[in-house]
């Protein structure tokens, strides 16, 4: 099966197929990591901008590497300093883009949905790179890679998602992908971040952090935001990660030895994850950042390569 | 001028009347309703044989947005709007810009609607200032201007007691007040019911028990104050549960119900259509269900649009970002006779009640019936018209449905106010 997508913006409208496709065209694209020319011509003449609407540094850059290693145009436009700051509406911006003929919009927005808006009014392949607390495929992709890598599998693997489930895209994707391929997801957090009703996305649920680790594969911690102590969310950052954080001592007492630790970061050390934990044995973190760039390489080649290859 | 409207099915609840009859019309009243009316009796003839023949609707729920907002709707496009859908009157909401919450807005929208208007216009008056929600308007002039209820439609009173005085103060006006029940607090950011599907789209929701609070507390605040409450937009299971427990216990409570809340589910905000987007939410299936069960068995009184226009650039860009609203006026009746009326979910004649004899009588307004020297406004349907919703060719100047491109049978005919036709 090939990629017949134009757009690539939710886990939830993949097959498991499409996201083995994804996942094995990042694993033979990794090698150009490695390279001492990090150059290939696959997408050569393609015109890539980068649309980001809400901060990211991590994610931006990530995709303008994997763009240039491709040897893409890549274009960065952040709303900051922008038509954005002088009122432009996020859809004009975007049509205006379209009109000097992008081949790939890659969107990072506060709101839910933007890429789906995208997709609809542009007729450019649009990936979603964080909408709101929606989706962000590219992240699980590159959680799932670094998975592969480490466990050697998917099919009956377990993982707890620990920390603001309600807020984040990152879970979201995750739960999608990781139920898609035979994973058995646990998702933790003190019940106001966690959200009503998301037994139905096929999870369990876990109101302590012991519960939650207990003999799972992977574990993966997500930021705390600051302003969910504002919202009421939490009583306190000092509360949360007194129960909440996950410290070597918890680690050890409860989890598999060979437990993977993930953070799609950035990390709030000593907040959800005690320092000798994001940079001990078990941490996989910056691993899942190399692997952020093959994932994308992987995501721009199969929407813009393919059409090019078939003219060639 | 006189007219007959010979050979319809003349479906009249307040006179429990289903039956091929005449309606005969003179000077803008209702003269006779019988079999086999003399057609010399008439200047004009109308024959209605395979249409439904019954009072004028009457929506009580809707937003002209004239004065302020003209790029949306007018009273002269929303009354023509109303007439294209069947409605012989419409009660329009106070927040306006400046808000009705003084005679001189008001007598501006009975001048406007004296002029320009296609249907009869009974305009409501603020509660509040404003709609500040914090000092009353003046709601005793507002009702000598002609104001018929009292609401700050589109935002919650959330004083309980500035509320309360709302209620006894205009107790003598016998104009009732309208409440839109959410809890604020518990709404803070949402943009659609909290659900399954809000929890899945990663879009901020607002409980059904943000609607229910409110319900309850404006229920015991009429018990209070012996005053009439009317709920707008009922959305939820439990706000339903409420208002029929309060009516058994024979508090004036009141409630509406709009078609949207009735035909759709939350599972219409899943591709992020800006369109699905409204106050209150679309909630679940079951919310949906215990709804028509409460407009069939009367514990809600009648069905209103909430008619919310809102230019194309409000609602085409990000979800969270986009206006509160669809428009209903050209969709309600059409939508509900082919997916209520037909399949057999919701009787004719309960509809037509609904529309009706009910609205009519709830906020005192005359019509909603066909009895001798009743206004002659009827609203005459055509059951087995087929089209297609098609939001291009709307009367009124906004095109925010959900609803684009249903296939529907059944729609009006025609529009009668006074005895002139304003649609056909």
């Amino acid at each position: 099966m090939g990629w017949t997508r134009k757009d690539l913006l939710a886990m939830r409208d993949l097959d498991a197929s499409e996201i083995l496709l994804l996942v094995d065209t990042a694993a033979t694209l990794q090698e150009i990591a490695g390279r001492e020319i990090k150059k290939v011509p696959a997408l050569r003449g393609k015109t890539i901008v980068n649309l980001f609407y809400e901060n990211s540094t991590r994610t931006r850059t990530s995709f303008e590497i994997a763009g240039k290693w491709l040897s893409a145009d890549v274009v960065n436009f952040s709303a900051g300093g922008s038509s954005a700051s002088k009122g432009e509406s996020f859809i004009d911006t975007a049509k205006n883009i379209a009109a000097m003929s992008p081949d790939v919009v890659v969107v990072r927005h506060s709101s839910a949905g933007a890429a789906e808006l995208l997709a609809r009014n542009l007729s450019c392949s649009i990936v979603n790179a964080g909408d709101g607390a929606h989706e962000h495929p590219t992240q699980a992709l590159l959680d799932l890679l670094t998975i592969r890598e480490h466990k050697g599998h998917f099919e009956g693997l377990s993982v707890a998602i620990v920390g603001d489930i309600a807020h984040s895209r990152v879970a979201r994707s995750n739960i999608h992908g990781m139920r898609k391929l035979g994973m058995t997801v646990t998702v933790a957090g003190p019940p106001t971040v966690i959200p009503p009703f998301v037994q139905e996305m096929g999870v369990k649920v876990a109101y302590r952090l012991e519960d939650a680790i207990r003999d799972v594969d992977v574990i993966m911690m997500l930021r705390l935001q600051h302003e969910r102590m504002t919202n009421g969310l939490i009583p306190s950052l000092r509360e949360y990660s007194r129960y909440w954080g996950l410290t070597l001592d918890k680690l050890q007492a409860q989890a598999r030895p060979d437990v993977l630790i993930m953070h799609p970061g950035p990390v709030n050390r000593g907040i959800e994850l005690s320092p000798e934990v994001a940079d001990g044995p078990y941490s996989v973190i910056l691993d899942q950042v190399t692997k952020g760039v093959a994932v994308r390489m992987a995501v721009l080649f199969l929407l813009a390569g393919s059409k090019g290859a078939e003219q060639a | 001028m006189s007219l007959l409207i010979r050979n319809g099915r003349v479906v009249d609840p307040a006179n429990s009347l289903d039956a091929v009859q005449d309606v005969l019309i003179a000077g803008g009243r209702i003269e006779r309703v019988g079999r086999d009316l003399p057609p010399a009796a008439a200047a004009t003839v109308l024959d209605a044989t395979g249409k439904i023949v019954c009072p004028g609707f009457i929506d009580i729920h809707v937003h002209l947005r004239e004065p302020g907002y003209e790029y949306k709707e007018t009273v002269a496009s929303g009354t023509r709007a109303a007439a294209a859908g069947g409605f012989t009157a419409v009660c329009c909401m106070a927040n306006t810009r400046p808000v009705n919450d003084n005679r001189s807005i008001t007598d501006y929208i009975r001048a406007k609607a004296a002029v320009e208007g296609v249907v009869r216009v009974y305009p409501i008056g603020a509660v509040t200032r404003g709609l500040g929600g914090e000092e009353l308007a003046e709601l005793a002039e507002l009702a000598e201007a002609g104001c018929v209820a009292f609401s700050d439609d589109g935002k919650c009173i959330m004083n309980a007691a500035l509320y309360r005085r709302a209620m006894e103060y205009t107790l003598p006006f016998g104009a009732p007040v309208i409440s839109h029940a959410e809890d604020q607090h518990l709404s803070r950011g949402a943009s659609m019911n909290e659900g399954v599907v809000s929890t899945e789209l990663g879009v901020a929701g607002v409980p059904a028990a943000a609607e229910d609070i409110m319900v309850a507390r404006d229920i015991l605040l009429a018990e209070l104050t012996g005053a009439h409450v009317h709920i707008a937009h009922l959305s939820t299971a439990g706000a339903v549960r409420l208002v029929r427990d309060a009516k058994a216990r024979g508090v004036r409570v009141t409630a509406e119900v709009t078609p949207h809340h009735l035909l759709l589910t939350e599972d219409a905000v899943r591709s992020f259509d800006a369109n699905a987007k409204m106050n209150p939410p679309l909630r679940s299936k079951h919310d949906a269900e215990v709804l028509l069960e409460a407009l069939v068995d009367g514990t809600i009184d009648c069905v209103a649009t909430d008619h919310a226009p809102h230019a194309g650039s409000e609602k085409e860009g990000e979800f969270d970002r986009a206006a509160f609203g669809i428009v209903g006026l050209e969709t309600a009746v059409g939508l509900m006779l082919d997916r209520l009326v037909r399949p057999g979910a919701l009787p004719l004649a309960t509809l037509i009640s609904r529309l009706s004899r009910d609205p009519a009588r709830l906020l005192g307004l005359p019509g909603g019936h066909l009895a001798p020297g009743a206004p002659a406004d009827l609203t005459i349907l055509d059951p087995a018209a087929e089209w297609t919703v098609d939001p291009a060719r709307f009367q009124s100047r906004s095109r925010n449905t959900p609803f684009g491109g249903w296939p529907v049978t059944g729609r009006p005919w025609k529009t009668i106010v006074g005895g002139g036709v304003v649609f056909e």
